[in-house]
């Protein structure tokens, strides 16, 4: 069992459980007594705990027993071969996994103090707070103020002008502002790939989330439109928590803090990317960064 | 062999399927779709030596077969064309000559060339307008319902199978089943509101007013007035219900008179016939009633009036035609929801929306197109549809267009169909002029849809 | 990127909107009260067809069950008689097989004009039309298939009727063959459609590896399609079958109101549908025993549509299973 790793870097976190208590296993609910105060400041403050989690579509076991932290302010990427489990696990973190019915999962997975797995959890104030962009850029069908707009409009009462606020901060923060400031009204489906892409980052964003999923945000897209994102990325790690997962390997350990690699539902190894990928303690994690499967 | 691999080489640019079948050049032709392009090289690259006899004989025997299917096929697809050609030239050709302003405006006669068909039209407008209000909100929020809502609950997942299962049945459901329906429930209610007093009445009605209406004593015969001329004229009294006593008319008394400026209060003198006192000055003789005479009850009613049960009204056609067309419009939005991306539901998801607002803020603005040509659609049908009005409705001789929800009708179908049944041929031809406004309205409500659809495919692209 | 230059109005902008975004979000309850209401709004919607089901069945049963305490009426007769006179004064017998039966004629005639016509016209258009054709002779079935039903009847009254008169003496002036051959018309589109989705419903890696193995086009669709889609096809047929039972203003135009027995296509006849119109037209008193039978054949009618379009429905969604 490949579960007990501890994250090296954790040297602020002797209050954080990081190896999973085997007295939890195949609890639902979990009341956690230490519950891991994390002070904003603090640089190497973990964001996200998961402990224990296992999650299942109908009975096929797509997650086994996951437990590790991502550390606020960093990325973090998920890598693996395909089915390894680490989109379900993205997922999972804002409950985007609600809408396939029969997907539900066990054990322990905490935002700061709140339970995401819980069933009293808003998912919807949950999603204010984390926020995820998709493999195909996916704007809506409308123009390009409204796309940003968007989220605002849902969770705001806003004044013209402050939404225009919003939205020109958004779009400058995701480094697509110059590209579309003279055409904020033109169609959203008109811009390029990496532009689309680029957009979405912004209406996410827009909302204020604290967290930032990526599953796979490059895919669809041309080296150049990947490179905009990639640096998009660097600059956004000041204000997010990133979560990104890839199938590029390059990718990952271009621009990722920390690298977690999963296979077959399960977590092999976590570490910092720098030793993922010069030193892997893992047998498989070494066969699957160096192209030998997956 | 050679001469059918000669017929496919000069048929390759054959497109058109009529002009084959004239010739008698039926080999292969150039076919857009998958399976064209090897099969033809297959054809080019046959070698006829590379065949043994009984070989060439089965492929010739089955080239031929093909021969024969496709030229089936293609008299198949003509004479569908002809049907329709041959439908609409029949019916055009009686129908256009007796097209008339008066047959669009008049009402129906008895007379074939004064008769026309306004109340029908207006009685389907009344109708299929308030189908639509009742239906289209039915319809989407239900389509909405099962293809946007997935519940996590087990029960309430099975509650969703079962209507979408039950509305898939109810598509198949006969539309004069759903006439017999809403003659019960609609029409007479269940009988639950039946009136013991009066058996033809209303046992509950709003926005009615009753009026006695006298006229005065210069328009009975039988009363002399002497010499003095009084024109007629006619006074309302109000009265409560429907079912109250009978006014008697009292000198002094206060009534309405219908004039052209609204009703008028006119102080009126009650006189016995019998008594002969009747008043000689003209003014007061024209607004003198016989106080023995008995009164006319008239109602005034408002466009709101509403009865129970409803009776042979608007309002139970309009209910009846829904029950046909709600399943055809929660169909057809179902499909046009399901065509939206799941990434942009996802998408919307993602940012906080709730399952409503990503319907409202999403879906629904990206599937409006589609479900508007399918409402669109389902509202022809509606036109069209005679069987379940006829069961309501009955045929009745209506004069005037509905002027309240509550007033007895007629549609446009149903007086085509009432002009067809009588046995006179003027009266054919007249509905032959009918269905030829019936069409034009119909080919304008599917040209409507057919161009919402062909933007949106635009947009898509 | 042009970081630098995006950045450049940035520090107020960013104070301006970090405010923003601290400050009170919408309150979640109302947005969660709001749409618990919609919800159960839609829920309403959605029982509202169930209830169209319930009542349906309740009213049918309900009143049929009056009809059956006439002391005129009784099961037996119903179910066995071929007799259906209920207007005549002494003798009215309801025996149901007599409206059965010529609902069965109207549909066998169009059913033989209906399938093959329009099986062969869906694999033209599905297998064999070039896309010029195919975009002529789409609109064209649309047309058909929306045109109301009343305009088959005049149709099959005044045109088809007089043709067959002249064909052959021996067709009635309302005749069980003019009413069939309309209601074949109106139900042509309906197979053809069906019967094309269930043939494109066919993947065409199945065509191909016909082709391959040497086919003509005729092979491939008779030898691989046609199997390949058959249940498709039959459900086309069933539901078409159900359409053509149910069908109701051409055969009370056409097909006349003598209910009988028999297989004479130029005999007059009356249909279920056609028995309904008639009473529901005509002046019989509400609440007589002509009255509530008339419910007895709306539920008659409405068990045996009903029982077709489950069936066709239900080997539809199996045919769909199997190649999603």
């Amino acid at each position: 069992m490949s579960s007990t790793i501890t994250s090296p870097e954790n040297k602020a976190g002797s209050q954080l459980r990081t190896q999973h208590d085997p007295d939890s296993q195949m609890a639902t609910v979990h009341m956690r007594t230490d519950k891991p105060h994390t002070e904003p400041a603090e640089k190497d403050a973990t964001a996200i705990v998961m402990e224990d989690l296992s999650s299942w579509y109908g009975s096929f076991q797509a997650l086994k027993s996951i437990s590790l932290n991502v550390r606020k302010n960093k990325v973090t990427a998920f890598i693996g071969p395909s089915g390894c489990g680490k989109s379900t696990l993205l997922r999972w973190i804002n409950r985007m996994n609600d809408t396939i019915h029969s997907a539900r999962a066990t054990g322990n997975l905490h935002l700061g103090d709140l339970d995401l797995l819980a069933s009293t959890t808003d998912v919807v104030d949950l999603r204010r707070k984390v926020g995820i962009v998709f493999q195909k850029p996916n704007p809506f069908p409308k123009s390009i103020f409204d796309n940003v707009a968007f989220g605002p409009r849902l969770h705001m009462k806003l004044r013209r002008n402050e939404l225009l606020d919003i939205v020109e901060w958004s779009l400058r923060k995701a480094a697509v502002w110059d590209e579309v400031k003279d055409r904020l009204h033109a169609p959203a489906l008109g811009l390029s790939g990496g532009q689309q892409q680029r957009l979405c980052i912004a209406r996410t964003i827009a909302v204020g989330p604290e967290v930032l999923l990526m599953d796979e945000p490059c895919s669809a897209l041309d080296p150049g439109s990947t490179l905009a994102i990639e640096e998009l990325m660097n600059e956004l790690r000041d204000q997010y928590t990133i979560v990104i997962v890839t199938h590029n390997m390059q990718q990952a350990s271009r621009c990722s803090d920390e690298t977690a690699f999963f296979f077959e539902g399960k977590l092999i190894e976590m570490n910092d990317t720098q030793s993922i990928f010069t030193n892997p303690a893992n047998q498989k994690t070494e066969d699957y960064i160096s192209g030998r499967f997956g | 062999m050679s001469d059918i691999d000669s017929q496919d080489d000069s048929n390759m640019s054959a497109d058109d399927a009529e002009k084959p079948s004239k010739d008698g050049h039926i080999g292969e032709q150039s076919v857009s779709g998958p399976g064209g392009t090897p099969k033809t090289s297959l054809l080019e690259a046959r070698d006829p030596d590379a065949f043994d006899k009984p070989t060439l004989i089965t492929t010739r025997s089955r080239l031929a077969k093909d021969f024969r299917f496709r030229v089936m096929c293609i008299l198949t697809a003509c004479a569908s064309v002809l049907i329709l050609v041959f439908l609409l030239g029949s019916i055009l050709g009686a129908g256009i000559p007796t097209l008339s302003w008066t047959l669009l405006t008049g009402t129906p006669e008895p007379e074939p060339e004064n008769a026309g068909m306004w109340p029908a039209l207006m009685g389907t407008l009344w109708v299929c307008t308030m189908c639509a209000l009742i239906t289209l909100p039915l319809g989407i929020g239900t389509a909405i319902l099962i293809e946007e809502f997935t519940p996590r609950n087990r029960i309430a997942r099975q509650v969703l199978a079962l209507i979408q299962l039950n509305i898939t049945n109810l598509a198949g459901v006969p539309s004069v089943v759903y006439g017999i329906l809403g003659l019960t429930a609609f029409v007479s209610m269940f009988s639950l509101f039946d009136n013991s007093d009066n058996a033809d009445g209303p046992s509950m009605e709003v926005g009615a007013v009753y009026y006695d209406q006298f006229s005065n004593v210069a328009s009975d015969p039988f009363i002399d007035t002497g010499d003095t001329e009084a024109e007629e004229r006619y006074f309302l009294f109000p009265v409560e219900t429907r079912d109250a006593p009978s006014t008697v008319p009292k000198t002094g008394m206060l009534a309405y008179e219908n004039s052209e400026g609204g009703l008028k209060e006119v102080e009126i003198i009650a006189i016995d016939p019998f008594a002969d006192d009747a008043p000689t000055d003209a003014d007061a003789l024209s607004r003198t009633i016989d106080s023995t005479s008995d009164p006319g009850r008239i109602s005034e009613k408002q466009w709101y009036y509403l009865r129970l049960p409803f009776g042979r009204g608007v309002v139970a056609g309009a209910l009846t035609l829904m029950l046909v067309i709600l399943p055809v419009i929660i169909i057809s939005t179902q499909e046009s929801l399901r065509a939206v991306p799941g990434t942009l539901r996802a998408g919307a998801l993602g940012l906080g929306a709730t399952p409503w607002q990503v319907v409202w803020n999403v879906t629904l603005p990206s599937a409006i197109p589609g479900i508007m040509t399918g409402s669109i659609l389902a509202m022809s049908r509606a036109i069209g549809e005679t069987a379940p009005i006829l069961i309501i409705a009955g045929i009745v001789y209506i004069r005037s267009a509905p002027q309240h929800l509550m007033d007895d009708y007629t549609v446009m179908p149903l007086q085509i169909y009432n002009w067809t049944s009588r046995p006179q041929e003027e009266f054919h031809n007249i509905a032959a002029g009918g269905i030829v406004i019936l069409l034009a309205i119909l080919l304008t409500f599917n040209a409507v849809a057919v161009l919402i659809r062909h933007r949106m495919q635009n947009k898509l692209n | 990127m042009s970081s630098a230059l995006s950045k450049a109005k940035s520090p107020e902008l960013e104070a301006k909107v970090q405010k923003l975004l601290e400050r009170q979000k919408k309150n979640l309850s109302w947005v969660r009260l709001r749409e618990k209401g919609i919800f159960l709004c839609l829920i309403g919607c959605g029982l509202f067809s169930l209830l169209i089901t319930g009542s349906i069945i309740f009213v049918l049963t309900s009143e049929t069950i009056t009809f059956f305490r006439f002391e005129e009426v009784t099961l037996g007769n119903f179910l066995l008689s071929t007799e259906w006179t209920p207007l005549l004064g002494n003798t009215k017998s309801f025996g149901i097989w007599a409206l059965i039966s010529g609902t069965l004629l109207v549909t066998a005639i169009a059913m033989l004009l209906a399938l093959p016509l329009g099986l062969v016209t869906a694999i033209y258009l599905s297998e064999y039309a070039p896309r010029r054709v195919r975009s002529t002779l789409k609109p064209i079935l649309e047309i058909l298939a929306g045109i109301p039903t009343v305009v088959y009847g005049f149709f099959a009254l005044m045109t088809i009727t007089p043709f067959l008169q002249w064909c052959y003496d021996g067709f009635n002036i309302y005749n069980a063959m003019s009413a069939g051959i309309a209601v074949g018309i109106l139900c042509f589109p309906t197979v053809c459609s069906l019967a094309e989705d269930a043939l494109q419903a066919v993947p065409s890696s199945l065509r191909d590896g016909a082709f391959g193995l040497g086919g003509t086009r005729f092979d491939a669709t008779i030898k691989v399609i046609l199997p390949a889609a058959l249940s498709g096809i039959i459900s086309a047929f069933l539901l078409a079958i159900a359409r053509a039972i149910g069908e109701t203003m051409i055969v009370a135009l056409a097909a006349g109101s003598r209910a009988h027995v028999t297989i004479n296509p130029g005999d007059e006849v009356q249909t279920m549908t056609g028995y309904m119109v008639q009473i529901a037209g005509g002046d019989v008193s509400n609440f007589g025993i002509e009255y509530y039978s008339m419910y007895a054949v709306a539920f008659t009618l409405f068990l045996i549509t009903l029982s077709l379009t489950m069936i066709g429905n239900r080997i539809r969604k199996k045919y769909r299973e199997t190649y999603d």
